[in-house]
């Protein structure tokens, strides 16, 4: 299928990293960017997930124990930023930076000192976020949508931090896209053909336009809170003439492809694994990438479908009813074509693996409670309950973040050069699929009986599921400690991994040795 | 070995349709079917869309684990090389497409239902504050409107657990809203500070309350008893402490307080005025 030609120049200067520790905040080399974000994102997941731990805690019985509500407020604002904004998305960037290169046989990201910038933002923004937490009124409180007026008029004020820290990880983020686009357009190698570009690329350019479609929105939402907190405009304030409806608006404009911007490339990422593992071809690849790009613009028709309590005119709580339901349509293309490729195969389940058919699992699980707060009169019923947060956490953390981990296994051995040991890597997976489920099941029932989410203290009707969500918390969340230990003993102790590190593997990445060069193609491969 | 595994295998698919089935029919896992006619129909709704997503769960998760169980490399399974089988793919792009109509018709009905407002025998303005409900009862001519703030009633110790929890543990105010049954009640909906949402889930009904925005619901509620809800939209600190609680009383029941409350305020109204009128005098006179 393809081959690649290894010259060893050593003409030119430049050629491995620099020493020590200058050398991360100098590169401009993908790879090193690539694990500058995957490390960023990982301790943001374990920020992340301590805030959700407090939370968890506070609600493992009814009353309150540990934190007041004001505090409360501040962690499932918080947990929710940065889990979104610090650890979904800078992951995948990162997955981005190291693959996109060596998958389209490129020996760099298209705009090398861009790309510098765009991690490098990070640290600063999430340093301004969370250190509204140490300030008078402390940080942000007002839940991860902050709605105004209670994030303008209402809110405390540190959120000028909170808003310049928004702008900078959209500027962060439309950096990282517009490379991502440069690299995918012009430097894919001789013979490779848009339709012949591996998923994971044609999902990454999908969500690289949607990034670069919606985070000005976003800033725009951003910039009228800070006019009306500052300037005396009122855009979000009923008093002034304004229309706090209006904001909500505007934020799922954002909000809704921003859904998608963290499942597109998880999408992608499982159409790799599967095929390798079931030793087959993907099943259906035209109408894979047909499918992400109508969900990608689906996405912009269907953002109401977040506010369907906010009195909207019949006709359009039945149009976005209506244009929600069509997205079941190309996504379950994706699920059949998926289950497709696994049919008569010869599978093994080696942990990437398992993290994928988990990913299949339980995303439709997630699509179909999607499906069912689609359903506008059953919405009404569902809206800020439970209900909606097992939904969401079931497309984000089993979705979204498995195919994430289901990455960094699979190509971890093309990265280090050493194999993770496998036992471990299973073990991770078993504690991750069984705490995942314990914490959020049990919340779809909390949510049909009638606990609103984003409150510190509850009825006591809501306490059994409550008590058991909270231990499936805790058993998920130091799994995900164990899995750095796995990845910390693969690093050091981690057999020598061969350059076709899978058996079933396809695709360019897998022509490099292990761990793939520096500079990842000098010479373009040919695709034929 | 092999028979072990299938007897395990077959195990778990029983132990799932059971667990499925019982899920559906255990009804404190489920939503509750409500009071009203619309609550009742969104509760079939809510069954039937459960029905169709376990369904069509079972046939997917089904595949996939047929193929998990035979198409694995250590049963020594040849991989397949086929990717793509345009009859298949039709199919599962035309079926799931009549099963969205499908559901999209019946979900239309009962949203048109929901938002029929019109003949309602009387109007309760419901007002969100930080962090409490207020209740005004919409006379015709305004004259009589009178009104009452609707506070938790849950005392401190009880939430700092130095106090048993009672049954009602934060689902309880020092003054319900109370309405009549039988009759259309229509609620209008807004807030005064920030965005909250009013909602009772046996009556099938929730709507944001909007700074500057008036929403419409109304309900039916045929049985007298007392309903109890929360304010679903985060709206700062307390907004975990703010519940709502209906109490549904019989006509003449309900008429009788009514006409108290009128009362009482015609004679607020009255001795507030006349207390004005003294003020003034006393103002005038002194000067």
């Amino acid at each position: 299928m393809s081959e690649v030609v290894h010259t060893d120049h050593h003409d030119e200067h430049d050629h491995g990293p620099e020493k020590g520790l200058l050398r991360w905040l100098y590169t401009t080399n993908h790879k090193d960017i690539g694990t500058l974000y995957l490390w960023f994102s990982f301790l943001m997941l374990f920020i992340g997930g301590a805030l959700a731990l407090v939370i968890r805690t506070e609600l493992f019985q009814p009353g309150l124990q540990f934190i007041e509500p004001a505090f409360f407020n501040q962690m499932t604002t918080n947990h929710g930023l940065i889990m979104v904004f610090g650890a979904i998305m800078p992951a995948f960037v990162g997955l981005a930076n190291w693959l996109i290169p060596m998958q389209v046989g490129a020996p760099d990201m298209a705009l090398p000192r861009m790309n510098n910038l765009s991690f490098w933002i990070l640290p600063f923004a999430f340093g301004m976020m969370i250190s509204t937490f140490f300030m008078d009124g402390g940080g942000p409180n007002f839940g991860w949508t902050f709605y105004a007026p209670l994030s303008t008029t209402y809110g405390p004020p540190s959120t000028t931090y909170f808003i310049f820290a928004v702008h900078l990880m959209g500027a962060s983020s439309i950096m990282g896209s517009i490379n991502i686009i440069a690299t995918i357009l012009n430097m894919r190698a001789p013979g490779m053909t848009l339709m012949k570009m591996p998923l994971f690329v044609w999902t990454w350019l999908i969500t690289a336009f949607l990034l670069i479609a919606v985070m000005p929105v976003l800033a725009g939402a951003v910039t009228m809170m800070l006019f009306d907190i500052h300037f005396g405009t009122s855009f979000f304030n009923a008093a002034g003439g304004g229309d706090p409806v209006m904001f909500q608006h505007i934020f799922w404009f954002f909000g809704h492809p921003e859904v998608y911007i963290m499942i597109l490339p998880a999408f992608g990422i499982v159409s790799h694994i599967l095929p390798a593992f079931a030793r087959k071809p993907l099943f259906g690849y035209t109408s894979m990438v047909w499918a992400v790009a109508s969900i990608a613009v689906l996405s912009f028709v269907v953002w109401a479908h977040h506010m369907f309590t906010v009195g909207m005119p019949l006709f359009g709580q039945a149009f976005f009813m209506g244009a929600t339901m069509v997205i079941a349509i190309p996504t379950g293309v994706k699920v059949f074509n998926w289950i497709a490729t696994m049919w008569r195969g010869s599978m093994t389940f080696e942990t990437p693996m398992l993290f994928a058919v988990a990913f299949v699992i339980l995303f439709t699980m997630g699509g179909f409670s999607g499906l069912m707060l689609a359903i506008v009169p059953a919405d009404y019923q569902y809206h800020d309950t439970y209900f909606v947060v097992a939904h969401f956490h079931y497309v984000l953390v089993p979705g979204a973040l498995f195919s994430i981990i289901a990455a960094v296994y699979f190509w971890f051995p093309k990265w280090t050069g050493k194999m993770y040991n496998e036992s471990l890597g299973k073990l991770h997976f078993w504690l991750s699929f069984i705490g995942v489920n314990i914490t959020f099941f049990p919340q779809h029932f909390s949510g049909l009986a009638g606990m609103p989410r984003r409150i510190p203290d509850y009825a006591l009707q809501f306490a059994d599921f409550n008590m058991i969500s909270s231990v499936g918390a805790f058993i998920f969340g130091f799994s995900q400690l164990f899995f750095l230990y796995v990845l910390i003993n693969g690093i050091r102790s981690g057999k020598a991994a061969d350059g076709l590190s899978w058996e079933g593997a396809k695709g360019l990445e897998w022509t490099l040795p292990s761990p793939a060069p520096y500079h990842s193609f000098t010479q373009p491969p040919k695709v034929s | 070995m092999n028979t072990l595994k299938s007897i395990s295998i077959k195990g778990m698919f029983v132990a799932f349709l059971v667990s499925v089935s019982s899920m559906l029919l255990a009804d404190e896992l489920n939503l509750r079917p409500g009071v009203t006619e619309i609550s009742r129909s969104v509760y079939d709704l809510h069954n039937l869309i459960l029905l169709i997503c376990v369904v069509i769960g079972v046939v997917v998760y089904g595949v996939m684990f047929i193929s998990m169980y035979f198409h694995r490399k250590s049963r020594g399974h040849e991989a397949a090389q086929f990717d793509d089988n345009h009859t298949l793919e039709i199919a599962w792009t035309v079926i799931p497409t009549l099963i969205l109509v499908g559901m999209f018709i019946p979900s239309y009905g009962v949203l048109k239902e929901i938002y029929n407002t019109d003949n309602a025998e009387m109007t309760v303005e419901v007002r969100g504050y930080q962090w409490k409900w207020q209740y005004k009862y919409v006379d015709e001519d305004y004259n009589n409107s009178f009104s009452f703030f609707s506070n938790l009633a849950t005392p401190r110790a009880q939430i700092k657990n130095r106090q048993v929890k009672t049954e009602t543990y934060l689902l309880e105010v020092d003054e319900p809203l109370r309405i009549p049954a039988n009759r259309k009640v229509k609620f209008l909906v807004t807030a005064e500070d920030v965005i909250h949402a009013w909602w009772v889930p046996d009556f099938g009904i929730k709507r944001d309350a909007v700074p500057g925005i008036i929403n419409e619901l109304w309900a039916i509620v045929p049985e007298p008893g007392t309903y109890r809800g929360q304010c679903t939209e985060l709206c700062g600190k307390d907004h975990g402490f703010m519940p709502i609680v209906v109490e549904v009383l019989p006509e003449r029941e309900f008429d009788l307080w009514y006409q108290d409350k009128v009362a009482e305020k015609i004679a607020l109204d009255q001795s507030t005025k006349t207390q004005t009128d003294t003020e003034f005098l006393t103002v005038s006179s002194g000067g």
